[in-house]
């Protein structure tokens, strides 16, 4: 039996929101923006005021809000949220601005490329900005909470512990003495929260226990919640499995068809698409066992069903969202 | 003749490299992709993954080989009932382990090797970082390409935060190895005159980041300076090879908004780049017929009028009318589910089919790919 992953004393269940600070990680595809976005919407239902952040400037999060483009300026996308587009640089700005008081900031016309060229020489640079800012937003008080659509599975590591690693590698200056506030709102499982997203097919529950592995072992964050999307519906009960097999036999599909005026072979399809929607419900049933079994007594897993949604747009988010405040509740 | 299958666009080809979002099968795809060219084209084929699932990595005996290229032996095929006309082969992508025979390989001195490999920053730089991750799989795709050893390499690609990121690699290596900046970071090591241009930036991040980081910084990159004609060097071949007509680039998505959209920006920009787009592999796909008149009435009778069907059936079946209806209700209630879905795929595809001359659809296998046989059946959903 391997031990459980996932360390620290978080806020879970209805307690989730109670948090400054929540980074929304997963492997691709499993629908970590929607799930950002419709934390955020739970978030502002029960009173908080939210900032939204996304973080690696695809748009996706705008495209959930249905909101246009986002910028580095919050701005209102729904009632009580305001969103933002992380923008390393514009972070870089606000931060000189606000730390190094140098006149000549002005004559720094081609940052961009001096920029460029720090972040890739310097490791962390990048990371450090955008974890600094939403740790700003949070020390500012400006939001109840943000909630930051974070860095994917595979780098979300070194985006939350950037600000350590500055530490180690950097001995004197401002950024070391700006990291020491920053470790203290991130290491604080009652402000700060990570919030791991999967499906349950294989790679990405295999993905998620090899996440809370890594954070629980190099990073001093807290593993606030693990929440499954698109979880399919049970179809049947064991009982009625054996009915549903026995109405895919030839006599029975013949049967349907007779009553029905249909051919057999449309009947058999309809069968068919069920049979498929079981095999994928068991093949993920199992995958789930195993995640639970191998969560932290006490972090639970938030199951938000598969809900064959028309659209992704903002009403997809919006049933989501009230899925998961179910969940929560 | 046009291409219009995979099989005859890798019959074609001496390097395919496979990219999409992360979570669409990618990795999975290129492993079937060499799996089908060693089965039926021969030769000697090779996939070079990067972060294969475990039980992947088993079924290709990759289990923690790492860098090294290893075959999967006429064994394995045999256990799947299968004869390769030719042989396969796989390695894995470390990192670390290739930047760390990188600089083995190519530093003009001992002196020199030793200082990178023991330098405060190396590690966090080739490990930690990105970009990193992409320079080095282009290397290595460079190196293995120029040793001649395969016929075929299959590449997948790393999970990129912008989707074609590690095709840039090359030339941000060069950029950065020929900029002005690196020199003008590396000059106060060199010879203590800064120029007035650098001036500013030197203050700065010298108030933000600290002077002895800087130091670090500097004497990393000016030992790394010894090795720039080698670097530059490779990374044009790797940028050349990119854009070869002996090279295909097979996007590979899922049918969902966010996995389309950006298969349709790969798209976009592989032409942009003029780069050769080889074919679009979509993955995980519902049945079409899900879509069809037929079977959608049947499942809407099943749903709104169970019971004269439950009554037709009950003996046939051996059940209790009440509980004959609830389980057809539901099985129609869930064809109308995946109907909806499989509308919404329907659309996507139409949207991506207008991308490529080869577009393939591999549906939804109710079980998980994790070994040679599992590869063998999603490759042949698409081969032909």
């Amino acid at each position: 039996m391997t031990e459980p992953v996932g360390g620290g004393r978080p806020l879970i269940g209805p307690r989730l929101i109670e948090h400054s600070l929540l980074f929304v990680t997963g492997k691709g595809g499993v629908g970590k923006t929607t799930i950002a976005a419709a934390l955020a919407i739970h978030a502002a239902a029960a009173g908080k005021r939210v900032l939204a952040c996304e973080v690696d400037a695809k748009g996706t999060l705008a495209a959930a809000f249905e909101a246009g483009p986002l910028g580095f300026e919050p701005r209102p996308v729904h009632p009580g949220i305001d969103a933002m587009a992380m923008d390393t640089e514009d972070s870089l700005r606000e931060y000189l601005r606000l730390y190094v008081h140098l006149p000549l900031l002005a004559r720094i016309g081609p940052l961009a490329r001096t920029f460029d060229f720090v972040a890739d020489a310097a490791p962390g640079v990048k990371e450090i900005l955008t974890v600094g800012k939403v740790c700003y937003e949070v020390r500012e008080e400006h939001y109840d909470l943000v909630v930051v659509d974070a860095a994917a599975s595979g780098h979300i590591a070194g985006q939350l512990s950037a600000p350590w690693t500055i530490n180690d590698l950097v001995q004197v200056g401002l950024v070391r003495d700006q990291t020491r506030w920053m470790t203290d709102i991130l290491a604080d499982p009652a402000q700060t929260g990570v919030v791991v997203v999967t499906t349950a097919e294989e790679l990405p529950v295999v993905e998620t226990l090899d996440l809370l592995e890594l954070l629980g072992a190099t990073v001093p964050v807290a593993v606030a919640a693990v929440i499954v999307n698109r979880v399919l519906p049970e179809l049947f009960t064991r009982v009625d499995e054996e009915l549903f097999a026995a109405l895919r036999t030839p006599a029975a599909v013949g049967a349907l068809a007779a009553a029905g005026g249909a051919q057999a072979g449309d009947v058999m399809q309809v069968l068919d698409a069920a049979a498929l929607a079981v095999a994928l419900r068991r093949e993920r049933a199992g995958n789930l066992a195993m995640l639970q079994e191998r969560l932290r007594p006490g972090l639970g897993m938030v199951l938000v069903p598969e809900l064959f949604a028309r659209s992704h747009g903002k009403r997809a988010v919006m049933q989501v969202a009230e899925a998961l405040s179910e969940e929560l509740s | 003749m046009a291409t219009t299958t995979l099989e005859q666009l890798l019959s074609a080809k001496e390097v395919v490299v496979t990219c999409g979002a992360g979570g669409v099968g990618k990795t999975t795809t290129a492993a079937a992709l060499a799996t089908m060219a060693a089965l039926h084209l021969g030769g000697r084929v090779l996939v070079l993954t990067i972060d294969p699932a475990r039980r992947l990595a088993d079924a290709l005996g990759l289990e923690g080989i790492g860098n090294e290229e290893r075959r999967v032996g006429p064994k394995a095929f045999a256990a799947a009932g299968l004869k390769p006309r030719g042989e396969l082969w796989a390695a894995m992508l470390d990192t670390k382990a290739s930047w760390d025979d990188l600089i083995r390989q190519h530093a003009p001195d001992p002196r020199t090797r030793d200082a990178i490999l023991a330098n405060p920053l190396y590690d966090n730089i080739t490990a930690r970082f990105v970009q990193s991750h992409d320079y080095i799989a282009m290397e290595r795709l460079h190196e293995l390409h120029a040793s001649g050893r395969y016929d075929l390499i299959v590449v997948d690609t790393p999970p990129s935060r912008n989707a074609l990121d590690f095709l840039d690699a090359p030339d941000r290596m060069e950029e950065f190895f020929g900029g002005r900046l690196l020199r003008w970071l590396t000059a106060p090591m060199r010879n203590r005159v800064v120029g007035a241009a650098s001036r500013p930036f030197l203050t700065i991040a010298d108030r933000v980041l600290g002077a002895r980081f800087l130091q670090d910084i500097a004497e990393f990159f000016t030992l790394m300076q010894s090795m720039e004609k080698g670097f530059v060097d490779r990374a044009r071949s790797v940028s050349a090879l990119m854009a070869d007509a002996r090279t295909a680039f097979c996007v590979v998505t899922t049918l969902e908004t966010a996995p389309a959209r950006e298969a349709a920006f790969f798209v976009a920009e592989l032409r942009r780049r003029g780069l050769p787009l080889g074919a679009v592999i979509v993955n995980k796909a519902l049945p079409e017929w899900l879509l069809d008149a037929g079977p959608s009435a049947v499942a809407a009778r099943f749903c709104d009028a169970p019971g004269p069907l439950a009554a037709a059936v009950r003996d046939v079946v051996g059940a209790p009318k009440g509980r004959v209806r609830r389980v057809l209700a539901e099985v129609g209630e869930s064809f109308a589910n995946y109907a909806v879905v499989a509308a919404r795929e329907a659309e996507q595809r139409a949207e991506l089919a207008t991308g490529a001359d080869v577009l393939v659809t591999v549906p939804v296998l109710d079980e998980p790919v994790n070994d040679l046989a599992g590869l063998v059946r999603l490759g042949r959903c698409c081969w032909r």
